[in-house]
């Protein structure tokens, strides 16, 4: 099992085919606007799978490390910064789909919104938090902060998921399933972390 | 009102009920089974009266008004009940019964009903309370006139509505999450203004099962949700009635929901919606757009308190 899970990550094409696959879901999304398959809401239905998209990976960015460490496996440790960017960028994207698509730039009504509106809040505040992750991921960064302090700073990330899952449990009507298992899945590799730190 | 000029005569007294039945069921049938459209199972409605009653917007593409609902018997997205209920909704026979606080109760047979009934084509603005909108031409009778027929008593103080319930043919009543079935509620002069619509078409066609075929409620200047589907139970009552999303959550969905503006769901804001087919937002209008018909409904409420 480890030995295939090794040749598996050392392949030479591991990491574009990550790429790959984090791109696909942007690539049917894409494809489905250009046939114009996105239903009676195509605004709806782009925010709502960017968001989606953006919490999926991030979840799976979050499970890297509990993975690492209780299945003893080192090399998975790279594909974390490329799951982290990619959910940033669906990020980015849904809220382009927000600010642009939905609200056309009216800056005073989304003000209102992110003042007054408890899921609005949660959302912006998920992508602020996960914002100075991204710009802080490059290896250059993380040699100018230094790894305590880089690793400190990431942390902001148990922050930031469970908090997009809040807005998107807030948001819905109803069918709450979905989000609740996002947070759920946030919450239980965060305990990993936690008990894996503490039997150390 | 009774006075009608003879009506040319109607296909429905040419060919006999058993062959058209028969023609439906068939249609239905390989609907049903993929080979049709599913829009291939509404039928064009003859002899309609073009309302005043007309909103001067563009109607939204009949194929967004067929495959964007939101009817949770069918599921939560709103692609599902265009999907799942073409199938499993069975719309013949269907009656509508009519009892409570009235001298004369009794029921409604939806081809009686089709055939018997001047219906009218009526273009109004549809505002969901999730802030979306469309215009829809729709075909009905206005609500108070079937009412009175039934001659509500003076303890007829509301009007409440019953969908279906029948979890094989509506299988998101399984769900435990909501107290099906559905459940609306309008106060008796609400019910009885002329804008209250009892509808059985869209776009001069029978309504299609995902929109609450054969017969529903369309009070267009309320959220959506007040506009129930699928009714086979309509009751004169002396108390405000239950109603599905009030008792699911009470500090969202209040049991009047008029459109307004000024009053935003305690999650998300009302001031504006997204007309589907357009970008960006649109103001949203009070009572819809419809104050002017319906305001003095409301004289000297808080609508703040009775949101």
């Amino acid at each position: 099992m480890q030995a295939i899970a090794l040749r598996l990550v050392n392949w030479r094409w591991a990491r574009p085919t990550a790429h790959a696959l984090c791109a696909l879901p942007l690539a049917w999304l894409a494809g489905r606007a250009a046939l114009g398959l996105l239903g009676a809401n195509p605004v709806e239905a782009s925010i709502r799978f960017s968001g989606d998209w953006a919490l999926k990976i991030l979840v799976l960015a979050l499970a890297v490390t509990p993975i690492r460490q209780l299945a003893g496996f080192p090399p998975i440790a790279r594909y974390r910064r490329v799951l982290g960017l990619w959910g940033f960028a669906y990020a980015v994207l849904h809220l382009l789909g927000y600010v642009v698509l939905d609200q056309f730039f009216d800056w005073q009504n989304i003000g209102h919104e992110i003042i007054k509106h408890k899921f609005i809040t949660a959302g912006i505040t998920a992508f602020l938090l996960i914002l100075p992750l991204a710009i802080t991921s490059t290896d250059g960064m993380i040699k100018r902060l230094g790894g305590p302090a880089w690793r400190r700073l990431h942390k902001l990330v148990y922050l930031a998921v469970p908090l997009a899952a809040l807005h998107y449990i807030w948001m819905v009507k109803a069918g709450r399933t979905q989000p609740a298992l996002y947070l759920a899945a946030a919450l239980l590799l965060l305990l990993c972390r936690w008990g894996y730190a503490r039997r150390r | 009102m009774l006075i009608r000029r003879p009506d040319p005569i109607k296909p429905s007294e040419i060919t006999p009920r058993s062959a058209w039945m028969s023609r439906r069921q068939l249609i239905a049938g390989a609907a049903a089974w993929g080979m049709l459209p599913a829009a291939a199972l509404a039928e064009a409605l003859p002899n309609l009266r073009k309302s005043d009653y007309r909103v001067d917007e563009t109607p939204t593409p009949q194929k967004d008004i067929t495959h964007y609902n939101n009817f949770y018997e069918y599921g939560l997205d709103k692609e599902d009940p265009s999907v799942n209920a073409p199938g499993k909704l069975k719309t013949r026979p269907w009656t509508v019964t009519v009892d409570g606080a009235c001298a004369k109760p009794g029921t409604i047979d939806i081809d009686q009903f089709l055939r018997a009934e001047a219906l009218e084509d009526r273009v109004y603005r549809h505002r969901c309370v999730e802030a979306w909108s469309m215009v829809i031409p729709w075909v009905g009778v206005p609500l108070g006139e079937v009412l009175k027929r039934f001659e509500p008593t003076s303890n007829a103080k509301y009007v409440s509505f019953t969908t279906l319930y029948d979890p094989a043919q509506m299988p998101g009543q399984r769900s435990r999450e909501f107290a099906w079935p559905y459940t609306e509620g309008l106060r008796i002069d609400e019910a009885m203004n002329p804008l209250a619509l009892l509808a059985v078409g869209i776009y001069g066609e029978t309504l299609l099962p995902q929109n609450g075929a054969p017969i529903r409620l369309v009070v267009p200047w309320k959220y959506g949700f007040k506009s129930i589907k699928s009714i086979v139970k309509i009751s004169f009552v002396e108390s405000q009635p239950k109603t599905l999303w009030n008792s699911y959550s009470s500090n969202e969905y209040g049991f009047y929901s008029n459109v307004n503006p000024a009053v935003d769901h305690p999650r998300w804001s009302q001031a504006k919606e997204h007309r589907i087919g357009e970008f960006g937002r649109r103001p949203t209008l009070p009572f819809n757009g419809y104050a002017e018909q319906v305001a003095s409904l409301y004289a000297g409420m808080d609508l703040k308190k009775y949101f």
